[in-house]
């Protein structure tokens, strides 16, 4: 690790403005993302700020019947949370699905929402990396690509968003609520939190410099049979190649968003209304436009029978 | 030579290895300014280990893993990945396990951290101690202390209402299985493959039949 300067936030105004004024700084919150690659310096910050004393650990029910769910609230709090595993279970089942029972305890609603891509170009320092090192190139493409993203990708990143959490939030419609160095509070929809890596793969967020998830909220409970389906290598503690997440109505309408396939969690509302008629007619339009190379080509059809088995499950 | 000279320990080994590669490491360094220890970083942290208060002046870069075993000198715990991959340096902060080796050691001021030289002795072992003994939990014992402490909070969080991957209905409280052990222990890796006598040594403590 590269040495830096250690403070203990007050407010998360004064992390915000800290943060603007310090250009090498970095929050801390669960840390299990962030020092796994400052240790590997693909991430080398010069000052951190640890925000985990700031009073952001909190669930409650909205003025809307929804929830706000603070964003040092930990993976596993929000995974036992009654209410989220009673109105929002998707959400519960995500988060389970995703790392180990030591990391959920220590990682965070927002810091979840942040973790960086697993390709295994960007943890290669010894190799070009768009992400990494802006306009150095991609390894990636050409390289070994079997677990990389089949849509939505760019000339300069294949790489996929490895969070749960976040393809569950993004079929619930969830919003990411901020805190700016000014002070001032902005909502920003999950759709539009994540990019897609277009020129920029560097920028994954819509955050801007010093800008503070303060929590992130969900809307009053849709129902449905609330489903997260995920496939991967070995049954516990693995990224998923593809995952599925969907809301379904008794009459067969609903939601899905799937991960493990994109740069960001993959939702076209326009496909939903296939629902009713199966899974081939949903995946052909959520899936309109994929780019899979011969070594990934595989997920589009994962998708697909994932999703048969989600909805079949639904009206079982 | 007397039969002393020749006994050396692995110990002793190690640390002229080490100290051989320190030379080099040295010798390599002059191609680059030094920077002092002194100018590096430094934070202040108070801790509650195995129910010591402990105050330590930090370089801000050392984990809590490398607080306890370097600094406190606690080598039970155990760094094998150091990137929160395998839980051999699985310990408790307030109650919770966590990945030791992914968390700064000044990120805990006032927290109170249980190590596996806190959970017992050898006098006086812990019952999952006991019980990984009993039914030979392990073979060559790295990860044994993140194992067990791993272990311990696995049942404490069934009993604190915790669901897991393949718990199968959300709402009831959650309930002891053999699947939701293996699952709920998926981020302690034995390379030894003990795997099934764990799982025995946890079914026993938890004194349900799985």
């Amino acid at each position: 690790m590269k040495p830096f300067t250690y403070e203990r936030a007050t407010s998360a105004s004064a992390a915000a403005a800290a943060a603007a004024d310090n250009p090498g700084a970095k929050f801390i919150a669960g840390g299990t993302n962030l020092l796994d690659l400052m240790k590997l310096q693909i991430e080398a910050p010069s000052h951190l700020i640890d925000v985990n004393g700031l009073d952001l650990d909190k669930i409650e029910p909205t003025q809307d019947g929804g929830l706000r769910i603070g964003a040092l609230v930990r993976n596993t709090d929000l995974a036992a949370d009654k209410r989220v595993r009673k109105d929002y279970g998707l959400l519960s089942r995500a988060l389970l699905a995703g790392a180990s029972g030591q990391l959920r305890n220590k990682a965070t609603t927002a810091g979840n929402l942040l973790q960086r891509t697993r390709c295994p170009y960007f943890y290669d320092t010894n190799q070009p990396c768009n992400k990494r090192q802006p306009g150095s190139g991609c390894s990636a493409i050409g390289g070994v690509t079997r677990q990389l993203a089949v849509i939505g990708s760019s000339d300069a990143c294949i790489a996929t968003n490895p969070s749960d959490m976040a393809v569950a939030m993004r079929a619930l419609d969830a919003m990411v609520e901020t805190i700016d160095p000014a002070g001032a509070a902005r909502r920003i929809p999950v759709a539009d939190f994540h990019r897609l890596p277009g020129d920029t793969p560097q920028v994954e967020t819509a955050l801007q410099p010093g800008e503070l998830i303060t929590a992130v909220t969900l809307p009053k409970p849709v129902g449905g049979k609330q489903i997260y389906h995920k496939v991967r290598d070995r049954a516990s503690y693995a990224f998923a190649l593809i995952s599925v997440a969907a809301v379904v109505q008794p009459d067969g309408s609903g939601r899905v968003a799937v991960g493990g396939v994109a740069h960001k969690p993959w939702r076209v509302e326009a496909a939903e209304g296939e629902m009713p008629h199966g899974a081939k007619a949903v995946a052909e339009k959520l899936l309109a436009g994929a780019k899979p190379t011969d070594e990934n080509a595989f997920k589009l059809p994962l998708v697909e029978r994932t999703l048969a088995a989600v909805l079949a499950e639904a009206r079982a | 030579m007397t039969k002393h000279d020749i006994e050396v320990t692995r110990r002793g080994v190690l640390a002229t290895g080490a100290a051989t590669a320190a030379v080099l490491a040295v010798q390599a360094a002059y191609a680059q300014p030094i920077v002092p220890l002194a100018s590096l970083p430094s934070a202040k942290v108070s801790l509650v280990v195995n129910g010591h208060n402990e105050d330590l002046t930090l370089d801000t870069r050392t984990t809590l893993l490398d607080a306890l075993r370097e600094h406190l000198h606690l080598t039970g715990t155990k760094k094998g990945c150091d990137h929160g991959q395998c839980g051999a340096c699985t310990v408790m902060v307030n109650g919770r396990r966590i990945n030791s080796c992914l968390t700064l050691a000044v990120m805990h001021q006032g927290d109170k951290v249980t190590t596996i030289e806190g959970l017992g002795t050898p006098e006086q072992l812990h019952p999952m101690q006991a019980a990984f003994i009993k039914h030979d939990g392990y073979q060559c014992g790295y990860c044994t202390p993140g194992q067990i402490c791993s272990a311990v909070a696995v049942l404490a969080e069934i009993k604190a209402d915790i669901p897991s991957h393949v718990t199968g209905d959300l709402l009831p409280h959650a309930s002891f299985s053999a699947d939701e052990v293996r699952e709920r222990m998926s981020g302690n890796i034995c390379r030894c493959g003990a795997y099934s006598n764990i799982l025995d040594a946890i079914t026993e403590v938890s004194g349900e039949t799985a």
